[in-house]
């Protein structure tokens, strides 16, 4: 019991990173209906101020916050230089054209600083426990949870409750019509690609302090794991999004804990099948996005 | 107050609204009736900015605003109330006010919302709800408070009655006859000739993109040859 409460807290901290990242692109498909596989992008390029800025000396109390300003910057360049001119495009082409973004920057980074993944130090504290009865539980998944729920709470507040949220939320239901009531279509997508950046900041502010390492293709498995969380939950949902990310993070976890040993290099394959399997009996996903015009 | 010159709207090579010109004066209630695939949908989503003209003019009290898009469109003063609606049905229906007033100060947003409320008194006990449960009569009358949630110089209409039952259809006549009385200044596309024509002030006709008749509503309405020429039904749709 006490074990797999223990499992739990451990798949909450590692679904609680994939749930941001899926929102983030959940976020994005709202609004432009784009899949973005240049979502990991934002890590790759966090991933490397990490990198620089230990090499300058600073410490996680200064690059926390950097990093993920930085991951909202690059999101907003990203949208500005490839994603604006495929708006309105056939889907096929905005996928494509994430895909460029992902496989540029990618190579930008081999040509300009090199292929191999370089090292910086991670927090003392990641590797703490704490004791509460007979429970041990990591101080980092307690960060994670912690932070993941502030960060969901905070955009929960920001759809809700402003009215930059109502116009994001009026744009991913119906853009045509919201572009009626006044809502202006660049600005939008870019606050959409703004929030999607704030949220893969703090996800990447957790993702590298357990990594600890900087390379080309650091963005690569968050980004798999943010857009398998999505389509779990129902792409366009972004409560979904959340209930993919937590259910992927949990099903990993129970999965890697109960595999016999020597097998648990099987998760991914066997997170796959089940994933498949879903899709058989639900191919919406979790949850049902309503895209009824009534009469 | 708006005008229309010698307006074009192609698709592909289509030509959907050929030479249109059009006016619509300051309080009043002007309607263009013609049947299925004259064009008339496509001509206010022109207006409204969703489509661009191949050619032609639209003026807004003399500004130039041809080829605007449609958020430049509202803040000029032109708002539309989408064929078949289009409510945000994810939306609660204050929320949906609320997006219609999303050009305005919030105070300014919270004194129309008020007006809306006591415009469409039905509305006010559904604030909360979700807008995809509405009925298709109060959902007709939410997409309207919303489009007038912008406080527009002119507001456009497209197929009010639609889809309605007989007796809802009534009830967005009367609104429309409300909303003249209160001095709006309308441009609405109908189906529905007979009871578009009894309250609008003048009309046009039109028919496989073109206008092919206007003049004041009482004299098109009794003109027995409008219906059956260009509107190709005798006595028109009840």
């Amino acid at each position: 019991m006490i074990e797999l409460i223990q499992q739990i807290i451990d798949g909450l901290g590692r679904g609680g990173i994939y749930a941001l990242l899926a929102l983030g692109i959940a976020v994005i498909f709202g609004v432009m209906h784009l899949i973005n596989f240049a979502h990991g992008e934002l890590i790759t390029v966090s991933a490397y101020t990490s990198y620089w800025l230990f090499a300058s000396g600073l410490n996680w109390w200064f690059i926390a916050p950097t990093v993920i300003v930085v991951a909202v910057l690059t999101a907003v360049i990203i949208e500005f230089v490839a994603f604006r001119w495929v708006r309105g495009a056939p889907d096929f082409t905005m996928l494509m054209t994430s895909f460029g973004v992902h496989f540029l920057v990618q190579a930008l980074f081999v040509m300009y600083v090199s292929a191999n993944f370089r090292q910086f130090p991670r927090p003392g504290w990641i590797f703490d426990t704490w004791r509460i009865g007979g429970l041990s539980l990591e101080v980092f998944d307690l960060a994670v949870i912690a932070a993941t729920l502030v960060t969901l709470l905070g955009t929960y507040w920001l759809l809700q409750r402003t009215m930059f949220g109502v116009s994001l939320r009026a744009a991913a239901e119906d853009f045509d019509t919201a572009r009626l009531m006044g809502i202006r279509s660049n600005r939008v997508i870019r606050g959409a690609f703004v929030l999607s950046g704030v949220l893969a900041g703090v996800a990447a502010v957790f993702w590298l302090m357990r990594s600890g390492q900087a390379g080309p293709t650091a963005g690569l498995n968050p980004m798999l794991k943010g857009v398998l969380a999505a389509l779990i939950g129902g792409l366009g949902s972004l409560s979904g999004a959340v209930l993919g990310g937590i259910t992927l993070g949990l099903v990993e976890v129970l999965l890697i804990s109960r595999l016999p040993g020597g097998t648990a290099g099987l998760t991914d394959g066997i997170v796959f099948l089940l994933i498949a399997l879903l899709f058989v009996f639900r191919p919406q996903g979790l949850i049902t996005v309503r895209r009824v015009e009534r009469v | 107050m708006l005008n229309i010159e010698s307006l074009v709207t192609r698709y592909g090579t289509i030509t959907a609204v050929r030479d249109v010109g059009l006016t619509v004066r300051a309080g009043e209630v002007v309607c263009l009736i013609g049947p299925n695939g004259a064009g008339k949908t496509t001509l206010l989503a022109t207006v409204a900015g969703l489509l661009r003209p191949s050619a032609g003019r639209v003026t807004l009290d003399d500004a130039d605003v041809t080829g605007w898009a449609p958020d430049r469109m509202l803040r000029a003063g032109l708002a539309l109330v989408p064929e078949h609606r289009r409510i945000f049905s994810d939306f609660t229906v204050r929320e949906n006010l609320l997006v219609g007033g999303i050009t305005q100060p919030a105070s300014r947003r919270q004194e129309l919302l008020d007006e809306m409320v006591s415009l469409f008194p039905i509305l006010e006990e559904r604030l909360s709800a979700p807008a995809g449960y509405l009925s298709g009569g109060e959902a007709q009358q939410l997409a309207i408070g919303r489009a007038l949630m912008s406080d527009p110089a002119v507001l456009l209409m497209d197929e009010p009655s639609l889809g309605l039952a007989p007796v809802l259809v009534d009830q967005v006549f009367d609104l429309i006859g409300r909303l003249r009385e209160g001095g709006r200044t309308l441009f609405v596309v109908e189906q529905n000739a007979k009871r578009m024509l009894a309250v609008a002030d003048r009309a046009y006709v039109m028919r496989s993109g073109e206008i092919v008749a206007d003049g004041p509503a009482a004299q098109l309405a009794a003109s027995e040859d409008l219906f059956e020429t260009y509107l190709g039904q005798s006595g028109g749709t009840a």
